[in-house]
């Protein structure tokens, strides 16, 4: 799955909406609930283990993409 | 002033000299910003003739937090309200609301994150929440309870709820989740009042959870325990009877400062984060208190961006135990909570001092007056 992919479905959204520029707060379903079930969704795709820090930074769709390769996974 | 604050800061070990030198930049250039852009606020400041630059933290001028009830105090403009607190209190039916940007929302979450973890660490636990679901689902009754338990859900992994609806325990989830995580760190989350209700329950079943890695953070007010007559230290007791759980910190804040939170230390004091700081005051004259003295409590945080809360006067009684000394280590005022302002003397300290001023802001706390 891609990352476009796993944030479209979490967070109810057609895939072509999401690309890096995508920030946080910025649509009304990416929420901080929203936020919540992405990082769960993560978590399970792509076997990893964010800590708090990652998820307060996790801001963009870029910027997702750049902590998920600090922990090996490209996507 | 820069709108961003940078909160990337040791949170308990700046001592007096260096955290004040610090704080009361952030908090004087918050008076003239909220100064600037909240009319109200400007009009209280000047009619009582209130200094926007002053030297130490007693002499800010804190607003009464019920004026949030019966004013919009906003620094923003409204197309940038990004999202509204509300809270009732409970001095009367009116609701407190306040304005956030998300400039603020997002200082409060990332205080939060550094205030927590500071004690749990960067890893998320498995995380027992003791509520209901429905309190952050449904959207109808998002309460304040709800909202705090959203904050607090990004310290945990793998969230479950221990009660049902009713608030009676939900033994499925709990047998699972503890056969799941036994022996292993996790995180409990609620408010005081259901954490007792599930340790009660936990007594009458005489059951008893093998929970000791468990870390317990519990928020929400002792009144309803007082009412009991159940203290910390009883709470304490009966948490690590029935759950396991030693490592016990209660927080104290509140929905006019969210991500400002005093965390209670191993010795059962309240900590003063590097972003925030405490004033006590003397209920009826509004005088500067003491290390040991009981009064209001006068919360103070560099947070609020888009409304005029960065010095609030609680309802609430507190004790000022000291400074940069407590046993634990941690630098920074610490302080107990006692309780609610009883209503009568709060009406009493409000219709001493009827500020003649412009505006619609009925009445503040009388401050004493300072030369210069």
């Amino acid at each position: 799955m891609t990352l476009e992919q796993l944030f479209a479905e979490s967070l109810g959204v057609a895939v072509d909406l999401v690309h890096d520029d995508l920030t946080y707060q910025s649509i009304p379903q990416w929420d901080s609930t929203a936020h919540m079930l992405l990082i769960a969704r993560m978590e399970d795709e792509f076997g990893v283990m964010l800590d708090t820090d990652d998820i307060i930074d996790m801001s963009s769709v870029a910027k997702a993409r750049q902590i998920l390769a600090k922990y090996d996974v490209q996507c | 002033m820069s709108m961003e604050l940078e909160l990337d800061l040791p949170v308990y070990e700046w001592a007096a000299t260096e955290k004040q030198l610090w704080l009361m930049r952030q908090l004087n250039a918050l008076t003239r910003l909220h100064h600037e852009h909240c009319l109200p606020y400007q009009r209280l400041l000047d009619s009582q003739r209130v200094a926007l630059e002053v030297q130490a933290r007693e002499d800010l001028y804190p607003l009464a937090v019920r004026l949030f009830k019966h004013n919009r105090l906003q620094s923003i403009a409204d197309e940038d309200v990004f999202r509204v607190l509300t809270s009732s209190g409970t001095t009367s039916q009116q609701l407190s609301r306040i304005y956030l940007d998300k400039l603020t929302a997002s200082l409060q979450s990332r205080a939060l994150v550094r205030i927590m973890q500071s004690w749990l660490g960067r890893e998320r636990l498995p995380m027992l929440i003791i509520d209901h679901p429905g309190v952050i689902t449904d959207r109808q009754q998002f309460s304040a309870r709800g909202a705090g338990i959203q904050g607090m859900l990004i310290f945990g992994r793998q969230p479950v709820y221990a009660l049902h609806e009713d608030l009676s325990p939900n033994w499925d989830v709990l047998d699972a989740f503890f056969d799941k995580w036994r022996g292993k760190p996790v995180l409990c989350f609620g408010f005081t009042f259901m954490v007792w209700q599930l340790i009660q329950a936990l007594q009458l079943q005489q059951k008893t959870l093998p929970f000791n890695e468990g870390v317990l953070i519990h928020s929400g007010g002792w009144k309803k325990l007082q009412d009991l007559a159940v203290d910390n230290p009883t709470f304490k007791n009966a948490v690590a009877q029935t759950l396991g759980v030693h490592r016990v910190h209660n927080f104290y804040g509140m929905v006019e400062q969210v991500g400002s939170v005093f965390v209670e230390c191993e010795q059962g004091h309240l900590h003063t984060p590097v972003f925030a700081d405490v004033v006590i005051r003397d209920i009826v004259n509004g005088h500067v208190l003491g290390v040991g003295q009981t009064g209001v409590i006068e919360v103070l945080s560099a947070l609020p961006r888009s409304y005029p809360g960065h010095a609030l006067l609680t309802e609430d009684r507190g004790t000022l135990l000291g400074e940069d000394d407590c046993p634990c280590g941690r630098k920074g005022r610490y302080f107990s909570v006692n309780g609610r302002i009883p209503r009568a003397e709060l009406r009493g300290c409000s219709d001493t001092v009827e500020p003649k001023m412009a505006g619609h802001i009925p009445s503040v706390l009388p401050i004493p007056q300072r030369n210069g």
